[in-house]
């Protein structure tokens, strides 16, 4: 019987949903004029939101509604840094939306709702859960993408995402249905105690393999990545800096919950598939990066490249590797939300400044945009001292500590192969002529700049001090 | 004297190749109408299934649910669209020996390896319902407000998602737009609507033709 504690431990969840709806209705009722509120209120609702996390979270691991909800420290990281990225969002979105004529109460609220998804994913404790706090998150996630309905790209992108998305959510779903088929459970817990006694060991394998391509669907690993570069593309900036950042930390949640929560006494069974998603997003994100043109969709192949080094981390199946993982998690959420950032501060309603061209000579014309770029970039290359340098040397760690040098060797040899794209664009900013005709007029908004500037220098202060993130990160998976 | 339980077998065994043959004609049906009726018969015999399992509540819910409303709506729509028949045979005879073939091999890949006397080893589990003592649909009430609470109050968030989602993309608010206003209209007064002019009873004859035709010449 569900009673007060089991509220008390899920009350983040519980406000974030009773705020979203008290959002809505405000967004109904307030004058034009006041509807900017909506944007600090949504901000005063996740910070809140945060508090409430890191302020009741328990000792240990707790369990609520008859182990449907795991509270532990786990989804404590993921949900603060998720919070954290869609705060930073929702200060760069709100210039952008208003310049677009796009700045609408549902934005606020759909995100939320997302992050709702995300807090739910992570604290999953049943098939049931994952599927259903995966389907909150992308269902608000498609309807995002739509939100610009009059451009064509963005339509078309929505169409694409929706589309992959439903399928990807059958092959996940079929995959549960046969693991529930063999084991007679949907709680995750009893799941891992059920199969060792299973007696249909090819069926478990079988729906293990539909769960990890529904996996790797959400992450966007290589060969189900198909969505991604058009989906960041036709997707309203602001939209696809929130796609970048919370989303990819609940699918490495999913993951987790899915893979060592349930199934990891077959760990040695799923450890070769992931290696070999990994691999292959690793090849074809850093190689296909190397010939955008545009800047979304070249942060976007490297989005898939990135996956491939999460991956690294969870091959390795242990403690090490799932803190190395979530690390790596964290730190993409951040820098991509930097990066994704700078592109809205630079652009205005007429002018996108997504291509690589737009940013030519960029130092010339707004120094401090152009280092807090470079910054984005050299995290997400992985370049000494920034914060995605130790990001990607601990995945590497915990793969060799897997006893796969080969990848550790693969991903070596990627990471330098990324590096040509991240500098080029570097180059363009820095000593590229800047064109005629594409001046960059910054936005004027203070709150933006600050926390762009906040966010690329965190990058800088965690990769010289990413101790206390780290053992934060590693306690989490302790015991 | 048939035995209850291989009547039953050979029940479920009836209407799950119909349920399978209905899904497949789903999908290769050229006429979209048609496609949507197998939908219908998909649905139904999986109930008749759910129905063999001793869960009636859902069987009913689904003909009710999904048979009665949504694919009514499904039909209406897909009555509605103007679908260019031609152009979507295109292609379908070139691939669909391709795709079966795919299809074929991997059923028989899977059977191999799961194996069928897997499947019949695999009886059907103690009905939570008849254990507790009380009727299906009484236990499923329970099961869901207690146990499976949380998994059924978010999905309730998602159905909210759905709606706000359906509002955000589709609503244009429109400018220039005549409504009716029923409160106005019912609260009007005749003073409002007549005028009442007091005019001479008879009018005087005057040179109205006279100036007419000038005006037209």
């Amino acid at each position: 019987m569900p009673n007060l504690n089991d509220i008390l431990i899920t009350l983040p969840e519980f406000y974030l949903v009773a705020a979203a709806c008290v959002l809505l209705l405000a967004d109904a009722f307030l004058p034009a004029a006041k509807r900017v509120w909506i944007h600090w209120l949504s901000i005063l609702v996740l910070v809140v939101a945060a508090y409430l996390v890191v302020k009741g979270q328990p000792a240990g691991s707790v369990t609520a509604f008859n182990g449907s909800f795991i509270r532990d420290g786990v989804a404590e990281i993921l949900k603060v840094f998720a919070l954290l990225s869609t705060i930073l969002v929702f200060i760069y979105a709100r210039p952008y939306l208003i310049d677009r004529k796009l700045f609408v109460g549902e934005f606020y609220t759909l995100t939320i709702f997302a992050v709702i998804g995300v807090m739910l994913l992570v604290s999953a404790g049943s098939l049931v859960m994952v599927y259903l706090g995966l389907e909150l998150l992308t269902l608000s996630s498609y309807a995002l993408v739509a939100l610009n309905r009059d451009s064509k790209l963005s339509s078309e992108a929505a169409i694409k995402y929706f589309v992959l998305g439903a399928l990807a959510s059958g092959m996940l779903l079929y995959g549960m249905s046969m693991v529930y088929g063999a084991t007679g459970t949907l709680d995750l817990v009893q799941l891992h105690q059920a199969i060792p006694q299973s007696t249909m060991p090819h069926l478990l394998v079988f729906g293990l393999i539909f769960m990890i391509i529904g996996i790797a669907f959400k992450l966007g690993a290589a060969p189900f990545h198909m969505w991604i570069p058009d989906v960041y593309q036709g997707a309203p900036t602001a939209v696809t800096a929130f796609i970048g950042s919370a989303p990819k930390l609940a699918a490495f949640g999913m993951a987790f919950r899915l893979l060592e929560t349930g199934m990891g006494d077959y760990s040695q069974h799923w450890q070769l598939m992931l290696a070999v998603l990994a691999v292959l997003s690793l090849a074809i994100g850093n190689l296909v990066a190397i010939v955008q043109t545009n800047l979304k969709r070249l942060l976007a192949y490297s989005t898939i490249s990135h996956m491939g080094y999460l991956l690294l981390g969870l091959v390795n199946a242990g403690p090490e590797g799932y803190s190395a993982a979530m690390f790596y998690a964290v730190s993409y959420a951040l820098m991509s939300t930097a990066a994704f950032g700078v592109i809205i501060a630079l652009s205005r309603a007429g002018f996108e400044c997504e291509e690589i061209d737009d940013f030519k000579g960029l130092n010339q014309r707004s120094p401090w945009m152009a280092f807090l770029m470079m910054l984005a970039l050299f995290s997400l290359a992985g370049v000494p001292p920034m914060f995605g340098f130790f990001a990607k040397l601990l995945v590497l760690q915990a793969a060799i500590h897997a006893g796969m040098m080969w990848l550790a060797i693969v991903g070596a040899v990627f990471a330098i192969i990324g590096l040509y794209y991240y500098l080029h664009v570097v180059k363009v900013m820095y000593f590229d002529k800047p064109v005629e005709g594409t001046e960059v007029r910054l936005q004027s908004d203070f709150t933006l700049r600050l926390a762009l500037s906040l966010n690329a220098l965190v990058l800088l202060a965690l990769g010289l001090y990413w101790g206390p993130l780290l053992s934060w990160c590693k306690q989490a998976f302790v015991g | 004297m048939i035995d209850p339980s291989v009547f039953q077998l050979v029940c479920f065994y009836a209407f799950a190749a119909v349920t399978v043959i209905a899904a497949l004609s789903v999908i290769t049906l050229r006429n979209s109408v048609q496609a949507v009726l197998s939908l219908v018969l998909a649905f139904f015999s999986t109930a008749c299934i759910w129905m063999l399992a001793e869960a009636e509540f859902l069987a009913i819910a689904l003909i009710v649910v999904y048979v009665g409303a949504v694919m009514v709506l499904f039909l209406f729509v897909v009555m509605m669209l103007d679908i260019d028949q031609e152009k979507l045979r295109e292609g379908f005879v070139k691939y669909l020996p391709v795709g079966l073939i795919v299809a074929v091999v991997m059923l028989v890949e899977m059977l191999g390896l799961i194996g069928v006397r897997v499947m019949h080893t695999q009886t059907m589990g103690v009905n939570p319902a008849t254990a507790a003592g009380m009727s299906n649909t009484a236990w499923l009430g329970m099961a869901l407000y207690t146990q499976y609470l949380l998994p059924f109050e978010v999905a309730a968030l998602i159905l909210t998602v759905g709606v706000i989602a359906a509002v955000a993309l589709t609503l244009r608010q429109r400018t220039g737009v005549r409504h009716q206003q029923a409160s106005e209209q019912v609260a009007v007064k005749a003073s409002d609507r007549v005028r009442i002019i007091k005019m001479a009873a008879e009018r005087p004859v005057d040179s109205q033709p006279a100036s007419a035709q000038e005006s037209k010449s």
